[in-house]
């Protein structure tokens, strides 16, 4: 029986749908059984970074209504053996056509056959937001270093604490750039962490390799060379439960990284 | 027999005090009120109206009642009805009053759009995240940081407090005083183990936590020790 994660975040445009992709690629990286499931009903993307998108035959919500069996709708990602699936969502109705019931039943379903399914969150608190989180075991909040997404996955994580079929959500904060921490024009590392008092599972820089990457339909994580992919297969391991400290960011900047090891590693 | 008196007039050194006997019934109580207070009348024309307390003993009075005794002895006299004394309370008013003085300690972070209430004080161990709201009808005193809205005394208690381990609010509240952050903090500086309170002026201050010990000398509960 596999365990379901939403990664979810408040405010839009965080990255949300990056991290689902690179975190269901590093984890079939890591050999598991991964299903990727885009809740964003009415304005789906992760086919797109994915490079699934002219596959699609059916999708969530032909599955829901009973228009067709679940794996009629999957789509295999053919780069790996049978490890790597996505369930997209519809495209042309709006988020009112599933409910978290169904939704519910839907994850369960998929439990069976896979090791993991993660779920991709719509922005904002309304159903699409309910919708995500009813199936989910675990979550995954996802902000920027900026004060209003902050605020926002503050909203979101106050919203998941009250959720008693989740489990305490863990942090990634994504699109970090060093030099503006540094000169104190971003929120650091520690800020976030302190202020918003959940466990931290990654950090990952601004990098345009990543915009690249999903604009080509090839997430970033299943390149080798690049930090932002092994900030993502770090995440991956953390989520198996492997203690990796995290990584320094680009230029070894040492108050970072001081900071960084008091949530991982030392415990 | 000498009937017993069920209505009594005493002037102590706060001023007169009726005393409402509380084993007759209603009814004969406040016939007897009205002709002990006629009797009474002493035509000295316009004088000063002169507050009175009254005393029921054990005698339980729902509002109403209350009201018809207060007019009774306002219509009759030059008096004025100062506070009705009751030995009796209800269960419900019992109940309120413990939770108004009762210290309820939460144990979480209040974030983004969460309210905690509570009708006497609140211990928050942990911090009230920018968003966060917490109310109380008396005091708050919060062992984390305080950057969202604090509103203690909301049912009218002026002299309750704010305290925080570290004070950076959007808002403070104190029964209808308010005070909001600066648009742009001024300094960084950290605002370290701080209260607020009403002065007199009617204006919230923020200041140390020791000031407190002088100008709410009624937070202490604790009697006798050394
Ligand atoms: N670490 C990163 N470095 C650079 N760009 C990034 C990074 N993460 C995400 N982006 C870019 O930010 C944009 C938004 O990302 P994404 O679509 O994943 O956000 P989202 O939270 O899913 O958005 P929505 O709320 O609209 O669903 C994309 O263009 C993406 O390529
Ligand atoms: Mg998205």
């Amino acid at each position: 029986m596999g365990e379901a994660i939403v990664i979810t975040s408040g405010k839009g445009g965080v990255g949300k749908t990056t991290t689902s992709a690179n975190i269901g690629t590093a984890l079939a990286l890591q050999g598991k059984k991964v299903c990727l499931v885009d809740t964003d009903i009415g304005l789906r993307n992760l086919d797109v970074v994915m490079g699934l998108e002219n596959r699609i035959i059916y999708d969530l919500v032909d599955v829901v209504e009973g228009r067709c069996k679940i794996h009629q709708a999957l789509v295999k990602d053919k780069r790996f053996e049978d490890l790597l699936y996505l369930l997209p969502a519809a495209q042309t109705v709006d988020k009112s056509a599933v409910k978290p019931e169904q939704m519910h039943k839907l994850i369960n379903e998929l439990k069976q056959d896979y090791d993991y399914i993660i779920i991709d969150c719509p922005a904002g608190i309304e159903q699409g937001f309910q919708n995500a989180i009813a199936g989910a075991d675990r979550a995954i909040v996802v902000t920027t270093p900026e004060v209003s997404a902050v605020r926002d996955a503050d909203r979101i994580i106050g919203l998941l604490e009250k959720t008693k079929t989740v489990e305490s959500p863990k942090l990634v904060i994504n699109r970090i750039r060093n030099h503006m921490m540094k000169s104190g024009d971003m929120l650091d590392v520690d800020e976030i962490t302190t202020h918003l008092s959940i466990e931290l599972i990654g950090i990952v820089a601004d990098d345009e390799e990543v915009i690249k990457a999903s604009n080509h339909g090839e997430p970033i994580a299943l390149n080798p060379n690049s930090k932002a992919s092994i900030a993502y297969r770090n995440i991956a391991r953390r989520i198996l439960g492997e203690s990796i400290p995290l990584q320094p960011l680009e230029d070894k900047n040492k108050s970072v990284f001081g900071k960084i090891k008091q949530f991982f590693g030392v415990r | 027999m000498k009937k017993r008196q069920n209505v009594t007039i005493k002037g102590t050194k706060d001023g007169i005090v009726l005393h409402l006997d509380d084993s007759c019934s209603y009814e004969e109580l406040k016939k007897e009120l009205d002709e002990k207070l006629s009797a009474n009348q002493t035509n000295e024309g316009e004088r000063h109206l002169t507050p009175v307390k009254v005393d029921v003993g054990n005698r339980y009075l729902n509002d109403a009642q209350r009201e018809e005794i207060k007019n009774l002895i306002r219509q009759k006299k030059n008096l004025v009805v100062d506070d009705i004394e009751s030995n009796v309370v209800t269960r419900a008013e019992v109940d309120k009053l413990k939770a108004e003085n009762e210290v309820v300690t939460v144990s979480r972070i209040i974030r983004s759009g969460q309210v905690l209430e509570v009708p006497g004080d609140l211990l928050l161990i942990g911090d009230v995240n920018p968003g966060g709201t917490v109310i109380a009808g008396g005091n708050i005193f919060i062992m984390g940081s305080l950057k969202g809205i604090a509103h203690a005394g909301v049912f009218g208690n002026d002299q309750a407090v704010i305290t925080a381990s570290s004070m950076q609010p959007a808002q403070l509240r104190i029964h209808d005083c308010l005070n909001r952050a600066p648009d742009k903090a001024q300094n960084a500086e950290k605002r370290e183990m701080e209260c607020a309170y009403i002065d007199d002026n009617h204006q919230i201050i923020v200041d140390r936590l020791q000031v407190l010990i002088n100008l709410r000398p009624n937070l202490n509960r604790f009697e006798g020790g050394h």
